[in-house]
């Protein structure tokens, strides 16, 4: 075998290419190519080092050199000394090899810088070991909140940060939290809505699976502030490594009395039970989870009283999704003023988006809020696979907005997508390419919305099987003439007056869809 | 477990992970989450652990984490040498990992074509 | 005799229904809540059958039709359907014969239909009992089912 003797890897962002990377490269394997070295030397392109402002940057293996402001002059000496006599260039190394920020910028994530705050241990530590948490400076946060601060201050910290809910329905998390501690009642409950059965959303699995501590805390937290001593996290059946690791996780957090009486020897006590769904969307609905938990079917609930007020077994209850639970640790620790250093003026902090379909690499990402759709698919995710063209995304889920191309520039985040009578909703972004079948696709919403309508409502029963017959003759090319029509006819009717959101909201997905490809979807009836 | 406590093992875990960097001259690390388990992560997990232990390197660790985002890549490995960039694989499978060790880990040649990102 | 056995794990409180449906189960020979399976839940928990009977039949999780060693759930919400869940149900059906819903004759394989299951990245996806299994093609499919036919 010819064993390659040593590997240059080219650093290849915006900032090195506008420094000019590309002729620094080109330069490069002419001139490993004219010494005969290429069997020997591989040049290989990688993305950020991590490294600004540096201009052109290299590093060779193995001894792992680091070069900076390398231009296309500099290549002839480099290979001569590096390459072939085993010299580094002095005058070119960095002194500075790049480090990590409080925030670890993630280099690896689909390619591109990531402020990550609730991913930052996910993927990097073991997630089945609580020292490696406690590493991270895990439980310092709860650790200061109950020496340091006062229930109200912890609440009014949260407020200050502008944290609302990650689960879709962007509610302010303090001010819930608020109405919770001052609800009338000895007993209080914290709920984490860790059911996640939106399509196209996988976040808080990545949280649950690989940094269970992270939500332990948050809830803790929460506890603290709310004044309630029992949480409970609803997990979807599905998800059993999440269970697993998360159980594992608060069997850890007991013996080290991190969880349980007297926290910290302290007089808050507070202790976390895993509850296991059995596979139902609607369950995601707060009330209907309440239900669920109590031990019966899913149906939401009438509101008002909201959970705050009237939750589980009828006593004030916050109900919290994961994302949303596993910021709080860090903004009890670095501060609101710190949190809001992230995002826009109106909607701060970050937000974890998964961004699938018909892209280049497929994933999950932590931006800042207010990314705009274009750079979350063309500089995150690489753009539209196989070099087609953007057709469309659904963006929030089963349940959100079909955009076209010409909401690319849209910034994402709660009020901003609210501005466009569209949904950030729980930050799911599915591509579609110019091949895409619209009608197809707008089936498939129909039948996941058929599938999963709990039933206990009249509209919504009906309607999505209606729904559903009417898009499934003229997809077998037998629609009648007027099929369209029904189909935003019965949809507006639904959101008018199905009983819980789920029914209302199939008319986005319907009435957006045909916005944009009215015209593609009607050719199907005529 | 009172602050101080949980102080004393924050020093000792850093301690014991900043030990354990430097015991082991290399560190392997799996992404064990769903996606990664769905496309075959402990098929490749097993193949590191029977790989070195055949060889008996003592100085290398084979640990896992849980999933960092880039789940079209998956299976993903991470390899870690004091003093040098960690470089990351992707789309691993059995086949291959039995090439990083052999390239990587014994001879010190990360295998390019399986590298998605250096850092 | 097992079944109460089983439930002795769990306190009869009426918030454990759903574990306790989930252990009675599992542990159903054929993956399935039988007549039995709910009677017993419903005196464990002092409740109607007719109520455990109907909380089992919400979630979908559970099955009260008896179903072969490996239940097979396919993924077919949208991203997967963009990603071609499609082509792998016909592809299921011709290879298992059956249709959604049905059990292999051997009783090995019960081919179900899911909504998303959360591993969207590596669509199209899968799910058999508690394994996960993405980027799926036919073939991927063909290898997966045969080792589960060698296993027995
Ligand atoms: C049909 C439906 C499904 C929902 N699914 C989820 C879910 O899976 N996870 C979640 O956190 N919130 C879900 N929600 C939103 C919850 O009702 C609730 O607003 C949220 O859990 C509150 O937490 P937050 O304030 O932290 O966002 C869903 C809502 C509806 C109407
Ligand atoms: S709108 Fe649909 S999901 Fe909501 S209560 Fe009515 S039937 Fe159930
Ligand atoms: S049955 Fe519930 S609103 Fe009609
Ligand atoms: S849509 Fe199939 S796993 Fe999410």
């Amino acid at each position: 075998m010819n064993l390659v003797r040593n590997h240059v890897l080219i650093s290849i962002d915006a900032g090195t290419i506008m420094a000019g990377a590309r002729a620094v490269e080109k330069t490069l394997v002419n001139e490993i190519a004219s010494q005969g070295l290429t069997d020997e030397i591989s040049v290989l392109e990688t993305g950020s080092v991590g490294a600004t402002g540096q201009g052109v940057i290299l590093v060779v293996y193995p001894e792992g050199v680091y070069y900076g402001n390398v231009t296309p002059q500099d290549i002839p000496e480099l290979v001569e000394e590096h390459l072939l006599k085993g010299r580094p260039l002095k005058r070119l190394i960095l002194s500075e090899v790049p480090r990590q920020h409080v925030i670890k910028k993630e280099k690896t994530g689909l390619l591109k810088e990531q402020p990550r705050i609730v991913l930052k241990n996910s993927g990097i530590i073991n997630p089945e070991n609580i020292d490696e948490y406690i590493a991270a400076n895990g439980y310092e946060a709860i650790a200061k909140a109950l020496t340091t601060m006062t229930p109200d201050e912890v609440i009014e910290e949260t407020k200050k940060s502008g944290l609302v809910g990650r689960g879709g329905a962007a509610f302010t998390t303090g001010i819930k939290w608020d109405f919770a501690r001052k609800a009338a009642g000895d007993i209080k409950y914290i709920v984490c809505n860790a059911d996640e059965g939106e399509p196209g959303t996988f976040k808080d699995r990545l949280i649950l699976e690989g940094d269970p501590h992270k939500l332990i805390e948050g809830m803790l937290i929460a506890g603290y502030a709310v004044g309630a001593s029992k949480g409970f996290v609803y997990i979807r059946g599905e998800y059993a490594l999440s269970i697993e690791r998360l159980e594992k996780a608060i069997g850890q957090a007991r013996q080290y009395g991190l969880l349980g009486d007297n926290i910290l020897e302290g007089p808050f006590s507070f202790d976390i039970t895993v509850m296991k769904g059995a596979g139902a969307y609607v369950c995601g609905e707060e009330t209907a989870l309440i239900e669920s938990l109590e031990g019966k079917r899913g149906h939401p609930r009438n509101k008002p009283p909201y959970p705050v007020t009237e939750g589980l077994w009828a006593k004030p209850t916050v109900v919290n999704n994961v994302e949303t639970l596993a910021n709080v640790p860090d903004i009890i620790l670095h501060g609101a003023l710190w949190f809001r250093g992230y995002g826009t003026e109106k909607c701060t902090g970050t937000k974890v988006f998964t961004i699938i379909g018909n892209v280049a690499t497929p994933g999950l990402i932590e931006v800042e809020m207010g990314t705009t759709l274009r750079d979350i698919i063309y500089e995150y995710a690489g753009g539209i696979k196989d070099g087609k063209q953007f057709k469309c995304a659904l963006v929030g889920g089963a349940a959100g907005a079909f955009l076209g191309p010409d909401m690319l520039d849209v910034k994402m985040d709660f009020v901003n997508l609210k501005e466009y009578a569209a949904v950030l909703g729980s930050g799911a972004i599915l591509v579609m390419d110019e091949d895409v079948d619209m009608l197809d696709m707008l089936k498939s919403v129909l039948h996941f919305f058929r599938h999963e309508s709990c039933g206990h409502c009249v509209p919504c029963r009906l309607g999505t099987a209606q729904l559903v017959k009417i898009i499934d003759r003229v997809s077998a090319s037998k629609g009648k003439k007027d099929d369209i029509d029904k189909l935003i006819k019965i949809a507006q009717v639904m959101q008018a007056t199905s009983f819980c959101p789920l029914g209302q909201s199939l008319n986005l997905p319907i009435s957006s869809s045909l916005k944009y490809f009215g015209d593609e979807i009607r050719s199907r009836v005529r | 477990m009172n602050l101080e406590d949980l102080k004393k093992i924050r020093e000792k875990a850093q301690k014991d992970v900043e030990l354990r960097q430097k015991q082991a001259r290399i560190r392997v690390v799996v992404g064990m989450g769903t996606s990664g388990i769905a496309s075959g992560a402990r098929e490749v997990l097993k193949t590191f652990v029977e790989e070195i232990g055949r060889r008996n390197l003592t100085d290398v660790v084979v640990t896992q984490t849980g999933e960092k985002g880039l789940a079209s890549r998956e299976p993903m490995v991470e390899i870690f040498e004091e003093g040098k960039p960690v470089v990351i694989y992707g789309s691993m499978d059995s086949e291959k990992s039995k090439r990083v060790v052999v390239e990587h880990i014994v001879n010190g040649n990360p295998v390019t074509e399986y590298a998605i990102e250096v850092m | 005799m097992y079944r109460e056995q089983l439930l002795k794990k769990f306190n009869p409180a009426l918030d454990n229904i759903l574990y306790i449906l989930h252990e009675l189960q599992d542990n159903n020979p054929e993956h399935y809540l039988a007549k039995e399976d709910i009677r017993v839940c419903a005196d464990y928990l002092e409740v109607p059958y007719s109520y455990v009977h109907s909380v089992a039949s919400f979630y979908t999780m559970f099955s009260l039709k008896p179903r072969g060693r490996y239940i097979i759930r396919l993924c077919d919400s949208p991203p997967c359907h963009l990603m071609g869940s499609q082509s792998l149900l016909d592809y299921l059906k011709k290879a298992l014969k059956v249709n959604v819903g049905e059990t292999t004759q051997d009783k090995m394989f019960t081919l179900e239909l899911t909504s998303c299951l959360g591993v969207c990245g590596v669509a199209p996806a899968m799910m058999i009992n508690e394994e996960m299994f993405g980027n799926l093609t036919p073939a991927a499919v063909d290898s997966i089912l045969d080792k589960r036919r060698k296993e027995l």
